[in-house]
């Protein structure tokens, strides 16, 4: 027996799952990665939100991104096989192997600006797992059941607050349209798919990115238009977080979080 | 035990002997295990306890659910069905968790939302996977005190991630809505 497959017995695993699935891995890292930074980013806010009612929310929607994040990335670690859990996945990787789209590392700013971010990234999770509920990776299929209702709440939060503030005051008004237009070309990427979003697509595990957008313009066109805000144009775009490479934020934000466990390594609660 | 019994779940249980008495003093057990945060409800009122199966291998096998992923009362919960089979002469048992079908508050008991009005929490009345529930303010949710519908919500989020904060426009008190999912 190898030493890779003494690992995946030690862990449980039947032989058919010993095969490593790198496309797989970095697919489901992604997710991981997605929910574990906006949940951090989110955390952020406790503490300092504009009334205690937000500072609730704004809480329970990072508590489920991060009950989504262990989930998703226990079972990235499961798939690799190589006896990293959620924990080492979460707290001992570097900038450069995480997999978020760079919007979810962007600064909270002011409220309107984390709304903002908040339901460009709700409506996409919810068109994601809405799909991958049909899966043809059970494992995946049941994380998305769980999370698809967590996240129509999310939105139901965010989107309220964004046709509260578009359709509120001048100030209001202003403030979450000027992040909309700022945070608008890092949707892009959210839609951009590569080798390993199309591996998954023809296995029947995860769907077609462009299948996705249209039904995120949709709903999110629908909520502009409620929120009396102006969709922005698209423009060109080049981020690849989801391939590693990343914003100056993420560092800093992934510092703050590693902290504890990169200065006491392996401290528990 | 036959390789049929190892599909199907409810063959194991007649098979093995004396199971049927082990999985009904376990389901006695878990009824006295109370939800961390609202003590008032039994994890089986409220839904999280899927099955309880004897096992081929002479386990018995409990599946929980998570209400919500994040929850921190989970692995609160978990501890205490633990302790509580251990407590109560089922033998060897473990507890599974189960994902799907999701956890939704259309599961909880009726003796379970009789207890949460009681307590002064409103129950769920509906599933909130209906679509129309995507925006706020869809449906009026009767005051507990006054009964009133004439009530406004404060927060979509409130102390524990399965409640919001309500207030009744009427008799001005506040109160609790256990949210719908």
């Amino acid at each position: 027996m190898s030493a890779a497959n003494a690992m995946s017995a030690a862990n449980g695993m039947s032989p058919a799952t010993r095969v490593r699935d790198d496309d797989l891995f970095q697919y489901v890292l992604r997710m991981g990665d997605l929910s574990l930074v906006l949940g951090q980013r989110l955390g952020e806010w406790v503490g300092h939100s504009p009334a205690l009612e937000e500072d609730l929310g704004l809480a329970n929607i990072a508590l489920d991104l991060i009950g989504q994040a262990r989930l998703l990335l226990g079972y990235a670690g499961e798939i690799e096989g190589r006896g990293r859990d959620e924990d080492k996945l979460a707290f001992l990787r570097e900038q450069g192997e995480y997999f978020n789209p760079i919007l979810a590392e962007q600064p909270n700013g002011d409220f309107g600006r984390t709304i903002v971010r908040q339901v460009l990234i709700d409506a996409f999770q919810l068109e994601l797992y809405e799909w991958l509920t049909a899966s043809s990776d059970g494992q995946l299929a049941e994380i998305a059941a769980k999370a698809v209702k967590e996240t129509r709440y999310h939105l139901r939060y965010s989107g309220g607050w964004l046709v509260r503030l578009g359709d509120g005051t001048v100030e209001s008004r202003a403030r979450v349209s000027s992040a909309l237009e700022s945070l608008w070309s890092y949707t892009a990427e959210l839609f951009a798919e590569d080798a390993v979003d199309r591996a998954m697509a023809e296995r029947g595990i995860g769907p077609r990115l462009a299948d996705v957008q249209k039904a995120w313009n949709a709903r999110i066109d629908a909520l502009l238009a409620e929120a009396t805000l102006d969709r922005p144009l698209d423009r060109p775009y080049s981020w690849f977080g989801k391939q590693g490479a990343h914003s100056e934020h993420l560092g800093y934000m992934l510092a703050e979080m590693q902290y504890m466990q990169r200065t006491y390594p392996g401290a528990r609660w | 035990m036959n390789a049929l019994a190892l599909s199907d779940r409810a063959a194991g249980d007649a098979d093995a002997p004396g199971a049927a008495a082990r999985i009904a003093r376990a389901w006695a057990a878990l009824r006295d295990v109370e939800d961390p945060e609202i003590p008032t409800v039994s994890v089986v009122e409220l839904g999280v306890i899927r099955f309880v199966t004897a096992q081929p291998d002479g386990h018995l096998e409990v599946g929980l659910s998570p209400t919500y992923t994040g929850c921190p009362a989970t692995e609160v919960i978990r501890a205490l069905v633990e302790g509580a089979l251990a407590g109560a002469n089922v033998g060897a048992s473990r507890v599974v968790r189960v994902l799907a079908p999701a956890w939704s508050t259309d599961w909880i008991t009726p003796e379970g939302r009789r207890k949460l009005a009681e307590y002064g929490i409103v129950p769920p009345d509906h599933s909130s996977s209906s679509l129309r529930d995507l925006r706020p303010g869809s449906r009026p949710v009767a005051c507990p005190r006054c009964h009133s519908t004439h009530t406004e919500t404060v927060s979509e989020f409130g102390s524990t991630p399965c409640k919001a904060l309500l207030r009744c426009r009427e008799c001005l008190e506040p109160f609790e809505y256990f949210k719908c999912i």
